[in-house]
């Protein structure tokens, strides 16, 4: 099956109810592994045991970003093609990249806390996350205000395209301004700056999360799509009553 | 002595993220369910889609599951 098919709803029910018990099956067995070595892995010389907490921090900045990411190219796909299907995708990322966003917000609020001293500053690198995080939730209330799905899509889709700016600045907060965030040590010019023994466990576990996200990324999209069959069958129902 | 002193801010981080994680997916297979449970309900009401072939539907469904 070509990828363009998939863009049919019908063929993605079938690609989605085909793909997501392996795919599932996949994440679980990627995660075992994955968290047996964050745990044998060894503590920082100067976090110490802290350090495993990014093993979750960092997956969770990922897939916020790269949630978002997709909700942008959706968005395109929503005003150039007007696809129902960039609709459904970026309705269904919304409430994932949110809470991976939120995972990220919460795990290095409890990082910070033994390493910084404190819970929360107002530095650029976590407000420009927690800008994206009230991005989110602003699309998600978007999508629940509007009844009719296309009208709200074009809506969220600007909303969306605006928000990105936030993306370049997330990712370049570190180097543009000084902040109590340390600056990049895995995705950066030249090789990571951290000990193999600890980028490992940390590579692992970010793709069991990314495994994870695409699982529900595609089971949220089979759910929507199924939401907008219950509405036209009910609004076909209703106008056959009157 | 260092790792005691900071392994409460690990497991709490743990814990959140297992809370979030576990939520999303509680939520995503919840979700499923109910949209199978109207579509289910709208075609014993005789509402059914005129393309709507038996191999396009959710598998639990085309086997008589919800």
């Amino acid at each position: 099956m070509a990828a363009i098919d998939l863009a049919n709803p019908t063929r993605f029910l079938k690609f989605a109810n085909r793909t997501i018990p392996w795919l599932g099956g996949v994440t679980v067995v990627v995660f075992a592994f994955a968290i047996n070595q964050a745990i044998v892995a060894p503590d920082d010389y100067q976090q110490g045991a802290t350090v495993k907490i990014m093993f979750l921090h960092v997956p969770g900045a990922w897939l916020g970003m790269l949630g978002w990411g997709l909700m942008t190219l959706a968005a395109l796909g929503t005003l150039v093609w007007r696809h129902p299907l960039a609709d459904v995708a970026a309705k269904a990322v919304a409430p994932i990249g949110a809470a991976f966003t939120l995972m990220c917000l919460v795990t290095g609020s409890l990082w910070g806390r033994p390493m910084w001293g404190t819970y929360w500053v107002w530095d650029a690198r976590l407000t420009s996350v927690l800008i994206l995080f009230l991005l989110y939730l602003g699309v998600i209330a978007l999508w629940r205000t509007v009844e009719d799905p296309s009208r709200a899509a074009r809506a969220v889709a600007i909303l969306t395209l605006v928000g990105a700016i936030d993306l370049p600045i997330i990712k370049f907060s570190v180097d543009w301004w000084n902040t109590l965030h340390q600056a990049a040590s895995v995705f950066r010019l030249g090789a990571p700056t951290i000990d193999s023994s600890i980028l490992f466990p940390l590579l692992l576990m970010t793709v069991a999360f990314t495994l994870l996200f695409a699982t529900l990324l595609i089971a949220a999209m089979r759910n929507e799509i199924l939401r907008r069959r219950v509405r036209t069958l009910r609004l076909l129902q209703a106008s056959a009553a009157s | 002595m260092e790792a005691t002193s900071h392994i409460v801010f690990i497991v709490t981080a743990y814990a959140a993220a297992g809370a979030v994680v576990g939520g999303l997916t509680a939520w995503v297979m919840l979700d499923y369910r109910l949209q199978l449970g109207k579509l289910a309900d709208l075609e014993k009401r005789g509402i059914t889609r005129r393309s709507a072939p038996a191999a396009a539907l959710p598998a639990e469904r085309a086997k008589g599951k919800t």
